[in-house]
């Protein structure tokens, strides 16, 4: 039985930011959820129908009201502007780093493909490289990958990098993350996309910035030998 | 009981008048067509917890034939020797969720609730329109049984999820499912017709029907909370409505509202559908909050705390539910810049959740509470909401949705709403209005057992689910184990099917008590509960037509424990007595 609260260990530069928010908002609410349920027993049983016993008249209490009124608003509100500093850190356009290493990552049912730039340099031209339910990135760097489907949505789902997107088929959307250990990690598919959806799964292999070149330049020899 | 009206025999003769198939088939009568939603939605809710079961027994036992020989009366293209197929895994899942939003929870609430209780807590001797009420009825069980029809065509059910996103729902290329999805979508379309026709008539009867003296701020909360349900009804299905019809002629004759080849927009389907679900949310939601505001101050025998701002709240509620539907979508594709419109407006409704908790909270405070089936399932409504409020905030926070979108945090989130939320919401209502509907009380001791093993296996089932959401297990997916990282939550999985089990088969004790005291229960008088409603100053069950004559309301629906006063209660019809020697104060007159 695995009942734990804790999010597996993040290993991009944006996760701790996430997960602390993430952190957060279990304390708040895991107060609030002892403190109201704490109550709610303890009137329970305090108030419980015994003989003689008679409910005291009360209508409500406009003070009390006006007190957890403002109280909830002012934390949700303290949450949603907390939340949208680290939203923009990784959604905003002009947030976009920009000596990202760029490639493609493109979905169809039921495999993730990969493009990188081959020797020209240039991505989306016939010497790209490609590599199939992996996708290869060097790590402590910056990356955008441009995700497009060829058939239905599905959705980009990195659970230890804190990345999900969906991919929506008729256009191209960029993402972005940097990767901070090397290693093999699980890419998902986390949108139903038919019935194979469920074993729509990849990897993420992270590779030092010598291995990444490295394993990049092994693809072209292989992709040269092929032709 | 304190029945100020005397009942005359005139209507209930009117009743025998008509005859078997005019009483209990193509019935007028509000309090009938009440009964005939409850039984048919009962039965789709046993259908809906079925579909649940094999679900969990895919992700509970993977790979595993079905048990009790089930295998045998499924044919091969579901479940070929008992083994659980992914296409069809897609069916259940997307046809539990149906058949519980559409056909069970949604008439229970309106269906059963709006009618029985409108017309009887508002002082009316029916709905506005009684034969636009009987269509609204006989409309579900044809859009039922193409539902279910589907089923048994060639390629299955539908299978793209109970949001259909397309262009996974447009196409049977992409699901192996062609008719299934058709026969999904006129199903809704022709289902669309009965909430409509329902929500117009509660939405007259109560304007426009009330007996005198019932002024906004007199009218119960179950009411109110039908009343704004409505307005809901009115305003969203029309929405889901004009989406299908759009999706349909994508499947059949090949435009391209949603599809891509075409220039079709994909997303613009997920903004039609959230533009009605966010509000279809509430429609599930508020009505139960009705149902446990009421249960809860007459079981405390103390007024609702705060009444104004419940029924406030619950406008407010409504109102927000319009302009959040963008926080379905944070990871779709929508524009980041709406992220923080869209999660700012999806905090506030935190706020009139938050009012709405405290305030039963409150009204239990110095109360005398008796202990009855209704009251723990009010109570456990309440325990349970608080539970999914929470957890919807995680969800509202963009960037922690990142992580958690479609994982098995949010499938727990809409379960603490939907099943902790409304479920025991309608157990409460049920329990509470039983007497008034068949006249007879409900075994207190079945009621009981139902609700403690329902409550315990209620929570095991579903609490760890947050746990999985958390490790990063993905919903709608056939068999976790495809992944590595998700092997090592199989034992919660297994446990968590397990206690579903339990959870589902209990249910059965709820039926046997239903049907059971239905005959065999202890009569029930006008007023079994000591209530002020006017539903209580009829006899139980009404007659056609209700009241012998009009009621004439005094005051607010929740004067319980009134110092000053013998009873703990205090009807909205009972006629106040002449300035009488002891009582200092002047009549109490809340809210006007």
């Amino acid at each position: 039985m695995n009942l734990s609260w804790i999010m597996p260990e993040s290993v991009s530069t944006f996760g701790p930011a996430l997960d602390n928010l993430y952190y957060v908002i279990l304390v708040i609410t895991g107060i609030v959820f002892v403190v109201t349920e704490v109550v709610l027993v303890y009137f329970m049983i305090k108030y419980r129908h015994k003989e003689g016993r008679k409910a005291t008249y009360i209508e409500g209490s406009s003070k009390a009201e006006w007190i957890w009124t403002s109280a909830t608003a002012v934390i949700v509100m303290a949450l949603a502007i907390y939340s949208k500093g680290i939203w923009d850190e990784i959604r905003h356009p002009d947030m976009f780093p920009e000596n990202a290493y760029e490639l493609n990552v493109t979905a169809k049912q039921y495999e993730w493909n990969a493009a990188y730039a081959g020797p020209d340099g240039q991505l989306g031209t016939s010497d790209d490289i490609m590599s199939r339910n992996q996708v290869h990135v060097p790590v402590d760097q910056p990356v955008i990958v441009n995700l497009q489907s060829e058939d239905v949505i599905h959705s980009f789902f990195l659970p230890q990098l804190r990345v999900k997107h969906d991919v929506v088929p008729g256009r191209v959307w960029p993402i972005w993350f940097e990767a901070t250990q090397t290693g093999e990690f699980p890419l998902a598919c986390a949108e139903l996309c038919g019935l194979g959806h469920y074993r729509m799964g990849g990897t993420l292999i992270v590779h030092s910035k010598e291995d990444f070149d490295s394993w990049l330049s092994e693809m072209q020899i292989e992709a040269e030998d092929d032709e | 009981m304190s029945s100020a009206i005397p009942v005359g025999d005139s209507h209930s003769e009117d009743h025998h008048d008509l005859g078997f198939i005019r009483t209990y088939i193509f019935s007028t009568d509000h309090k009938m067509i009440a009964k005939q939603f409850l039984v048919t939605s009962l039965l789709f809710l046993a259908l809906g917890g079925m579909l649940a079961a094999m679900i969990r027994w895919q992700l509970g036992f993977p790979g595993q034939p079905l048990p009790f020989n089930l295998g045998a009366i499924l044919p091969d293209t579901m479940a070929p020797g008992g083994i659980i197929l992914p296409e069809f895994y897609n069916s259940l899942v997307t046809m539990h969720a149906t058949f519980m939003v559409f056909f069970a929870l949604m008439p229970l609430m309106a269906g059963v609730f709006g009618n029985l209780l409108i017309p009887l807590q508002i002082g009316a001797d029916d709905m506005a329109f009684p034969r636009i009420n009987m269509l609204s009825f006989w409309i579900t069980p044809v859009a039922g049984a193409i539902m279910l029809a589907s089923f048994f065509v060639e390629g299955g059910a539908a299978g793209a999820g109970w949001t259909s996103y397309a262009p996974l729902s447009t196409s049977g290329e992409w699901t192996g499912v062609y008719l299934g999805q058709i026969l999904w979508l006129v199903s809704l379309i022709v289902l669309g017709f009965s909430s409509i026709t329902g929500a117009l008539n509660y939405v007259t009867t109560v304007i426009a029907m009330r007996a005198p003296g019932m002024t906004w701020f007199r009218i119960p909360l179950a009411t109110w909370s039908l009343f704004v349900t409505a307005w809901l009804l009115l305003l969203a299905i029309p929405i889901l409505t004009g989406g299908l019809i759009l999706l349909l002629l994508d499947q059949t004759i090949g435009t391209a509202f949603f599809r891509p080849e075409g220039s079709g927009e994909p997303l613009m389907w997920q903004h039609i559908f959230w533009f009605f679900g966010h509000p279809e949310v509430y429609i599930l939601i508020l009505p139960a909050m009705g149902f446990v505001s009421e249960v809860i101050a007459n079981r405390s025998r103390k007024p609702v705390f705060g009444y104004h701002s419940m029924v406030v709240a619950i406008v407010a509620i409504a109102f927000l539910g319009w302009v959040v539907w963008g926080h379905h979508m944070f990871q779709s594709g929508m524009n980041p810049f709406l992220g923080m419109s869209f999660m700012a407006t999806t905090v506030v409704i935190a706020v009139p959740s938050a009012i709405k908790t405290f305030n039963w909270i409150g009204t239990l405070w110095k109360g005398d509470i008796h202990f009855d089936t209704p009251l723990l399932h009010a109570v456990s409504f309440v325990a349970l909401f608080v539970i999914g409020g929470l957890s919807g905030i995680f969800l509202a926070s963009a960037p922690v949705d990142i992580y958690l979108h479609d994982t098995y945090f949010i499938v727990a989130h809409l379960h603490y709403v939907l099943v902790g939320g409304s479920l025991f919401g309608i157990f409460a209502g049920i329990t509470f209005w039983y007497p008034k509907m068949f006249g007879r009380m409900m075994n207190e001791t079945l009621g009981k057992l139902h609700w403690g093993v329902s409550f315990i296996a209620y929570n095991l089932a579903f609490f760890p689910m947050h746990n999985l959401g958390v490790q990063g297990m993905m919903r709608r997916i056939y068999d976790p184990n495809q992944y590595e990282f998700l092997q090592s939550l199989q034992s919660t999985n297994t446990f968590i099917s397990k206690s579903v089990f339990v959870f589902v088969s209990v249910q059965v004790l709820f039926a046997i008590n239903f049907f059971w005291s239905m005959r065999k229960g202890k009569k029930a008088g006008d007023n079994p509960w000591d209530s002020n409603g006017l539903e209580w100053a009829c006899p139980s069950p009404p007659p056609h037509g209700n009241f012998a004559e009009i009621p004439i309301v005094h005051r607010g629906p929740y004067e319980y424990s009134y110092p000053g006063r013998e009873q703990d209660f205090w009807p909205q019809n009972e006629a106040p007595v002449e300035s009488f020697g002891a009582s200092t104060k002047p009549e109490h007159k809340p809210g006007e």
